[in-house]
């Protein structure tokens, strides 16, 4: 293995597999720190991208708030992140849903990919520090 | 007594700390190195550590070093550096390796930096230069380099194009975020001076 790759993967901070796909509908939870106090927030959006760099490896996730579209990019091995949870998955063709960022309302709908229940409760990624029950 | 160790550059990562901020790191590999030679004052008039690193084939050195190394039974290196003398206590023979540092220490490295050769004033001195278009023919020159009449002369030290880097860099007050013993790695925030895999000296402030 390279020696960059070796030292990369010594210190990553948590373990995470991405079981999430691009068009899913996602709840990343997100650790905030106000003052002493630690509480969760809940960013919830539609995957558009995922950056693959490595141990950097990030993935964007938009949704429209009051009107404005937001974007959010968050690092896959972020500590920060304390669980993900799919909700809805989609049609999609492409890798990157960039086109989402001209289309406005009905027309930036994606279709509804059915997925289990099972595969719904299966999809939370877990850290190997922070377990998903909260 | 300066702590230092001689090593090579690996590359630049991301360090992501226990609160999530992300920190620039090069990881460094340093040492392990071993003392070939013991300067003191008495002999030699100052006091210092001649260090041996990296392996070598025997029949890569020139026969004065390779017997010199094979009298005090040490593996046959490839460069040879001086720190100084930070502990009596180590003899010829004896490693140094990247265990002598400690996280959160503040470090300076010195290294070769990245030669660029001959450029102009815009890349080796940060010069704005003029405009590209709207028909300027003023683009990457200097400009005017001195007065006329009076003084009648280029000042020494005027910045002006040649050779760029390559040239021993000293950063300052860089610190070790991590040290991974087992692979003789040890990360420092920041840029370290010099390409991938050329030699830098780091020492404890």
């Amino acid at each position: 293995m390279d020696i960059m790759q070796a030292i990369e993967k010594d210190i990553r901070p948590v373990e995470r597999k991405v079981d999430f796909e691009i068009g899913d509908t996602v709840r990343v939870h997100y650790k905030i720190i106000e003052g002493t106090k630690e509480r969760i927030q809940v960013y919830e959006g539609v995957v558009i991208a995922i950056d693959n760099k490595g141990q950097n490896k990030t993935f964007t996730v938009r949704k429209i708030s009051f009107d404005v579209g937001v974007e959010r990019i968050f690092p896959v091995l972020s500590p920060k992140i304390a669980k993900i949870e799919v909700v809805r998955k989609s049609v999609v063709r492409k890798a990157k849903l960039y086109f989402l960022r001209e289309r406005k309302g009905k027309s930036a709908k994606l279709k509804e990919k059915k997925f289990s229940k099972k595969a719904k409760v299966a999809a939370p990624v877990t850290t190997s520090d922070a377990p998903a029950a909260e | 007594m300066k702590k230092a160790l001689y090593g090579r550059k690996i590359g630049m990562t991301q360090f992501i700390k226990e609160d999530g901020t992300a920190v620039p790191v090069t990881a460094c590999e340093l040492g392990p190195c071993v003392i070939v030679q013991k300067k003191t004052v008495d002999k030699d008039g100052y006091s210092a550590f001649k260090l041996g690193f990296v392996d070598q084939k025997e029949s890569r050195l020139t026969k004065p070093i390779a017997a010199d190394l094979k009298k005090k039974n040490i593996a046959p290196k490839r460069f040879f550096a001086e720190v100084e003398n930070f502990d009596n206590a180590l003899e010829v023979g004896n490693e140094i390796n990247c265990t002598i540092f400690s996280e959160n220490e503040i470090v300076d490295v010195t290294g070769i930096s990245k030669g660029h050769g001959f450029s102009g004033v815009i890349k080796r001195h940060g010069f704005g230069g003029g405009r590209i278009t709207h028909g300027s023919h003023f683009h990457r020159a200097p400009g005017s380099i001195g007065a006329h009449t009076y003084p009648a002369e280029v000042w020494k030290g005027k910045k002006m194009p040649g050779r760029f880097g390559n040239k021993n860099v000293t950063v300052k007050n860089l610190q070790v975020v991590k040290i991974l013993a087992d692979k003789n790695i040890v990360l420092i925030s920041g840029a370290v001076p010099g390409r991938k895999n050329s030699i830098i000296k780091v020492t404890v402030k």
